[in-house]
Formats: C-alpha cells, structure tokens, sequence
C-alpha cells in the first residue's frame, strides 16, 4: 500500500489524521479542489500550494479525451505534465459518462458511450477505466462504481450496489501500480441502510486503502443525505480514510467530519465564483449585488487570504462577470476559504477545542439559531452539543 | 501666472542617439525606483493585468513592469468616483504600492474614440458600458479620485481621414479641453498634454506648438496614424526635448521603433493582449546585436517572431516556450501542458501566456535601451525588420 494513516486525535467520531501519500504528507479533515482538466480554473499551481492545497482531483473522463492518457503518461504523468508536486486523486470517469453524455448505458461489462469525439460507440470497462487512471498516474485512483441518482427508486439501486462489489474486483484485478497509487473501493446501495451495509461489508474484506463514500450529493434530501454517511461512517473501518465524493458546502462538510468523514471534493467553491459568490462565515455573498457597489469592507474581515487583505466588495463587485480578473480572485478567495475549514477542522480537533468550533461555525452561519433540523439531528447523533447554537426559547431546539 | 505643481515626476534625457531616439530616466511618485525609458506600459482592467494576479506582477521583471496603463472609462458606471476617492485611489485601492499609473482614456481594445458623437462638450467613446460622451469635468472627476502618477489630458481624436474642418475643431477643442484639465488638475500627477492633429501636419504641429506652451509635464498623443513617420517627426520637432513624449496605440514591435526613432518614450500597446487571446507566444530573438549572421535554417518558413501554442506539432513539446526564458511560465510549464490548456479552453492558459508575452517584450523594451546607450539603435532596428522580413523570403523561396 502506497498509503499510511494516523489517526492523530479524536473527538467522539470525528478524527484528525495524517495521510502519507506518495507525493505528500496530508492532514485530514481536508477539502480537495477539483482540477478537471488538469488546472484548477484560474490558479497556478504556485498559488495552490500558497493557499494550503494539498491534493488536487483530476477527472478522468476528461483528461482521457484531451489530452489522452497516453499522452499524459509518455510526457512522465500528470504531476509532470502540469507540474504539481503534491497530491493527486484522478476519479473512474463512469460518474462524468453517466451525466454529461447523451447514451450512457450501464451493462455488466461497463458503461457504453458515444464518444463525443466521433460519436462511435465505446465502452469503459473496470479494467479500461483503471488503466487510464494508471497511466496518469494519480496517488489515489477509484474503483468504477455502478452509480445511481439518490433519487432513483427500485431494484436498479440494489442491481447497482451489487455491480459496484462485482467490479471492485475486476478493478483489482487490473491495478497494475498498488505500489505507487491507492485504490480506493466506493460505497454505494442509494439510501437504503440494508443495501449500504452489504456494501461496506463486502468492500472492506477486499481490504483497500480507503474507501469513498458515493451516490450522494444528488438532490437527495439533506435528512437522508448524513444518515447514509452516518452509517458507512460508523461501519467502514476505523483505520482507513473516508472520502465523501461530491460534498460540498462548508457545512456539509463540518457536519460529515463530525460524523467520522475525512475527504472531500467539489466544484462548488469554483464554480460559484465565476458567478460571483463568495463563501464567507455567514454563507454567501452575491458580489454582483448593486449593495456591493458601496461597501468598502473586504469580502470577508476574518480571512487572511490575499484577496481580502487588499480588495473591497466595491472594487470585486466592478470586476465580476465582466474581467476574467474578478472570477480569478473569487476562485482564490473561495478555495481559500474552503482550505481554511480543513485545516480549522484539523486543528480543532488536535487541540480539544472541536465542538467549540463547530458551535462558532453554526453561530455565525445561523446568527439567529435557526440551525436546520438535519444539522441538528446530524449532531445529537456525532455527540456534539450545539444548544448554545439555539435561541434559548426554544426546548427541542432546532428549525426546519 | 505660472502653475506649479509638486514634483511628482522627474524624467532626464540620460542618452541621445545619432537619431531622435533617446534613452532616458523616469521617477515617479509612486514607484520607488527610476524606470528606464523607452518603456512599455502594461495593459490593465480597472487598475489589474487581464490575467496576471496581482501575487504574480512581482515576478515580472521591476522596476521595468512598474508602469501601468488605466483607462478611467473603465470605471464609468461601475465604480463611482466618490467609492474611489474612499479607497484612496489605485494604488491604494488596489494594493500596489510598487507601481505607477498612467491613466488615460484609450486602451486600444475597449475603449476607443468615436469622434462622430464628440461635440464641444465633450469626446465621446465606446467603453464597456456602451458609448458616453465625456466631458472634461467629468473626466477629471475621475482622475481627481483615481490619483495617477500620470495622466493625459482629454483629447478629440479624430482619424486621419476627417475633413480638414473636423480636424482643425480637434485642436481647438483638444487645447480647450487642455487648459480646462488642468485647471481641475489634482494635486498630484504628472500632467501630459494630449495631442490630435490626424494626418494633417500643420494641424499637428499647431497642436503641438499649443500644447507645449503650457506648463505641463509631457506630451501625449493617440491613433495609429497613416504615414507615421513624417506625422511622429512633425510632432515631436515641436516639443521640448527634456519632456517624456507617450503615445498610445502603437503597440506592434515594428511601430515601437518607429516611435522610439522619433524620439517618443512611453508606448502602451494592445499587442499581448491579442497575442494572449490567440493562444500566441512571443519567441523572438531579443539579443539581435550579439547574434551571429546565420540564423538556424531550420526554421525557414517559420515565423520566427512568435509561435502558435494551439498547434498540434506542439502537443508533446516538453520545452519551454523560449529556452533560457526565465519568467515564471517558461521555469514552470512546457508548451504541451499550454497547448492542452488552450485545446481545453482553460483559463491558465491565458495567464500563463500573459506572463511570459509580457516578460518578453519588457525584454525588446530593455533590447531598444541598450541599443540606443550603445549608439546602435539604427543597426538594431535594421535588423530586427531584416529577421522578420526574412522568414517571408524564406517561405516564398520554399514555394517557389
């Protein structure tokens, strides 16, 4: 295994850790920017490191279309082609096929496509897909999941998770660099406790290096949404990490870390900024708003981020959607953001201090205690009291 | 009465060629090191590169990339003069201390002169808010709040092809407007009067005549200009030799020495910017002087001035794009990962392009001093054309 962890402190479910990957030492709870085609949109990889970045995702879908694989691979792999010396984790490239191609099928032997280059038909098998992921050369790579909407209902969620067990192997099989990169196995079974239970049972004796959680982030509702990884959380080994695939916003992710997850991704952060919305401790702010136009305080007071030590809403609110410039420092300050929150959540919970952080998180997000009802539910059950979140009126506590 | 104003530019003629050309010395309020001319100004967006982040500027060579080009029309309708006055103007406002700015109303790509709809009142432009006419008043309203090291008067920039009646009333109203600036002048800046004339030469030298009978700083003038030569010679023959001359909208290399031969010191130019958004990357020898006669023939047929990073012959090209280049993108990227990043549209691309086209041409710009202190403009600027007239015989010769 290319891969160590150390879980270094604990409060109740949530654990700080060290990652020992091939390319860099990691601490956990940690949020991994999402650099589909190779760049994070807008960052150099300089400014990455500045900002405390430590793995980057990669999408495998993508980078096998352009520039190919074997392309990335003859110039020396992904770390060199874009020349990023941390960490790296590449996706199986089924999640992409599923959602952006028009065809997409799923069959026994893998997904069938129509390759959007020539439209013939094409198929990505388990072995096709970690190949590719091979050659590119990421420290983590992911199995290829048979994956479903939350939203679907049926005997196609339980077909699927049975699939997903059924090409893990395959996907071992097929790893020819257990050496160098970690496979990482990925939970699914939709929201039905029994399906994810068989799952994690039968992904954990495969005995990998970690394990993802996957199949949520899809619109299913937030209640459903921390139950499931409440579940794999308490059933996936102690001693391996946790990656929920697809989350997400600040508070989701404080939430998941309190239920014992350690990694995750999204485009979020990103993306939202091109639309110019900044994450701040309160939630958001739309800097295209005409308010912004007149206020002179940086986006966020409390972020040493180098956008908000020398810009104003007003100057940001003049650049957004109109200079590329304004979506850059957006994009900056956002990742910015979301890599303080790991390393917030890291070190709260090596110094002891973790359910005062998050009570300060949820009292800044929710100023007038008007916590959701998940995030409550969510923290009764990771042992966290946040009564001091809740306006004292109330006697069970939390909103809607 | 004389005016007078606070030093806040000193500029010394340190070199005279055999020529008009001249080599010389600007020190301007804002920037703590004297900067060498004839100097590229660089091309901004409300104050910030297009591309360039502003924690990247401080790679770009200094003091050589201190000067930056602002066009106030950028930030009619979007920033109000009041909410910039309250930020403490541009280097304040935008955290750069080690630069200066020179701001005048055209940029050569959004916002330009539309003399049809200037009147007596004011000159009317096309910005990114739609087409306004500025009046004075207005104008300096701007500058007042915005505090540039150096700004141009406004001017009625007319073409060369207007009626000889419509090219007199834009001195007129240029000299009006003038006396009207400077009346309005704030306290600091170094005034530049601006000079039209369009291809008439009485009319330009009776601007400049005009012009140079007002206690300003230096000398401004706008529009490419059909028969160049003669036009820049009539222009500067009437101005003081030992105020800095600037003009804007001579931004290719061949115009920059036609400038520099007429004894002009400031250029801003739209050449990066075009050279950027085409996915172009400059190559051209900058050490022309030491070079030997043979020139490799390997790249007959090629133009030698730049390459096409979106062509294909670049896709496993694991060179930098100059070879001994050391700004930031040729130390860090290949031209494989930059052509994939142009094949993916991504950003990155164009910031990284914008880096190394800027450092380049700083370097022509240093290339044109050296030659100039060592009394070999004219031989340089013999053989730069010569190399770019060459590849054009070449490939004729080929084809023959």
């Amino acid at each position: 295994m290319a891969l160590r962890f150390e879980v270094l402190a604990r409060f109740n479910r949530a654990r700080a850790a060290r990652m020992t990957l091939p390319h860099f030492l990691c601490e956990t709870p940690l949020f991994m920017p999402v650099g589909t085609q190779g760049t994070i949109k807008g960052l150099t990889t300089s400014q990455l490191e500045e900002i405390g970045c430590q793995i980057i995702l990669g999408n495998t879908y993508h980078l096998a279309l352009r520039p190919t694989s074997e392309l990335i691979d003859e110039l020396g792999g992904l770390h060199k082609f874009m020349n990023w010396s941390r960490a790296l984790l590449t996706d199986s490239g089924g999640f992409q096929m599923v959602s952006l191609l028009h065809l997409a099928d799923i069959t026994e032997n893998g997904v069938t496509f129509q390759s959007p280059v020539d439209g013939n038909p094409m198929l990505l098998t388990p072995e096709e897909s970690i190949q590719i992921q091979n050659r590119i050369g990421a420290d983590i790579i992911m199995a290829l999941d048979d994956v479903v909407k939350t939203t679907t209902t049926g005997p196609r969620i339980e077909e699927a998770m049975y699939r997903t067990i059924r090409w893990i192997d395959r996907c071992i099989a097929a790893h020819q660099r257990p050496g160098e990169q970690n496979l990482f196995a990925i939970v699914q079974g939709g929201l039905d406790p029994v399906l994810r239970d068989i799952c994690v049972k039968a992904l954990t004796e495969r005995n990998l290096p970690g394990y993802a959680i996957g199949g949520l982030a899809g619109g299913e509702d937030k209640d459903s949404f921390w139950r499931v990884v409440a579940q794999c959380t308490a059933a996936l080994p102690e001693d391996k990490p946790r990656y929920v695939m697809g989350v997400g916003y600040p508070l989701d992710i404080v939430v998941c870390s309190a239920l014992g997850a350690d990694m995750y991704d999204c485009v979020y952060p990103t993306r939202t900024a091109r639309f110019g919305t900044a994450l701040v401790p309160e939630g958001v702010l739309k800097l295209k708003h005409k308010a912004m136009a007149e206020d002179i305080r940086p986006i966020d007071p409390t972020c040493a981020c180098m956008v908000c030590r020398t810009y104003s809403r007003a100057y940001i609110h003049a650049l957004v959607t109109k200079d590329a410039m304004g979506s850059q420092l957006l994009s900056y300050h956002n990742l910015y953001y979301m890599l303080q929150l790991s390393r917030d959540l890291h070190n709260s919970i090596i110094q002891g201090r973790f359910p005062e952080f998050v009570c300060d998180f949820l009292k800044k997000m929710f100023p007038k205690g008007d916590v959701p009802k998940w995030v409550c539910n969510a923290m009764e059950v990771a042992g966290i009291d946040i009564a001091a979140c809740l306006p004292p009126s109330s006697s069970r506590g939390c909103g809607a | 009465m004389t005016l007078a104003f606070p030093v806040a530019m000193k500029f010394a003629v340190k070199t005279w060629s055999n020529g008009k050309a001249r080599a010389g010395q600007l020190q301007l309020g804002s920037c703590p090191s004297p900067m060498e001319t004839p100097a590229l100004l660089l091309s901004t967006r409300k104050g910030l590169p297009l591309f360039i982040s502003p924690d990247l500027l401080p790679d770009l060579p200094y003091p050589d990339s201190a000067l930056l080009h602002v066009s106030p029309l950028h930030f009619v309708e979007t920033m109000s003069p009041n909410i910039i006055s309250k930020l403490g103007g541009l280097n304040q406002m935008l955290g750069l201390h080690r630069h200066a700015f020179a701001a005048f109303p055209r940029d050569s790509v959004q916002c330009l002169p539309e003399f049809d709809s200037s009147n007596k009142l004011g000159a009317s432009f096309d910005t990114p808010s739609g087409r306004r006419l500025i009046k004075p008043v207005d104008y300096m309203e701007l500058i007042c709040s915005l505090k540039p090291s150096l700004w141009a008067t406004l001017a009625d920039e007319v073409p060369g092809w207007v009626s000889d009646h419509r090219n007199k009333a834009s001195v007129d109203r240029t000299v009006k407007w003038l006396d009207d600036c400077i009346s309005q002048s704030p306290a600091s800046g170094a005034v530049f009067g601006a000079i039209v004339g369009g291809s008439d030469k009485e009319q330009r030298k009776r601007c400049a005549l005009e012009v140079s009978k007002r206690n300003i700083s230096g000398f401004g003038f706008g529009e490419s200009m059909d028969d160049r030569p003669a036009l820049l010679n009539e222009v500067t023959d009437h101005l003081p030799g030992e105020r800095p001359r600037l003009i804007s909208g001579l931004g290719l290399p061949e115009e920059v020495l036609q400038g520099v031969a007429a004894g002009i010191d400031l250029f801003d130019s739209s050449y990066i910017y075009h050279l950027t958004l085409g996915g172009f990357a400059l190559t051209f020898p900058l050490d022309l002087l030491n070079l030997a006669e043979e020139f490799p023939e390997k790249t007959m047929g090629i133009d030698q001035s730049k390459i096409n990073l979106k062509a294909t012959v670049y896709r496993k090209d694991t060179g930098p794009i100059v070879e001994g280049c050391v700004c930031y993108t040729c130390r860090n990227h290949t031209r494989a990962y930059i052509n994939h990043l142009l094949n993916v549209h991504e950003m990155l691309a164009q910031i990284l392009l914008e880096i190394h086209n800027t450092h380049h041409y700083l370097g022509f710009f240093q290339a044109i001093r050296s030659a100039i202190k060592e009394d070999k403009f004219e031989r340089f600027c013999d053989m730069f054309l010569q190399k770019r007239r060459d590849h054009l015989t070449a490939a004729v010769a080929v084809g023959a």
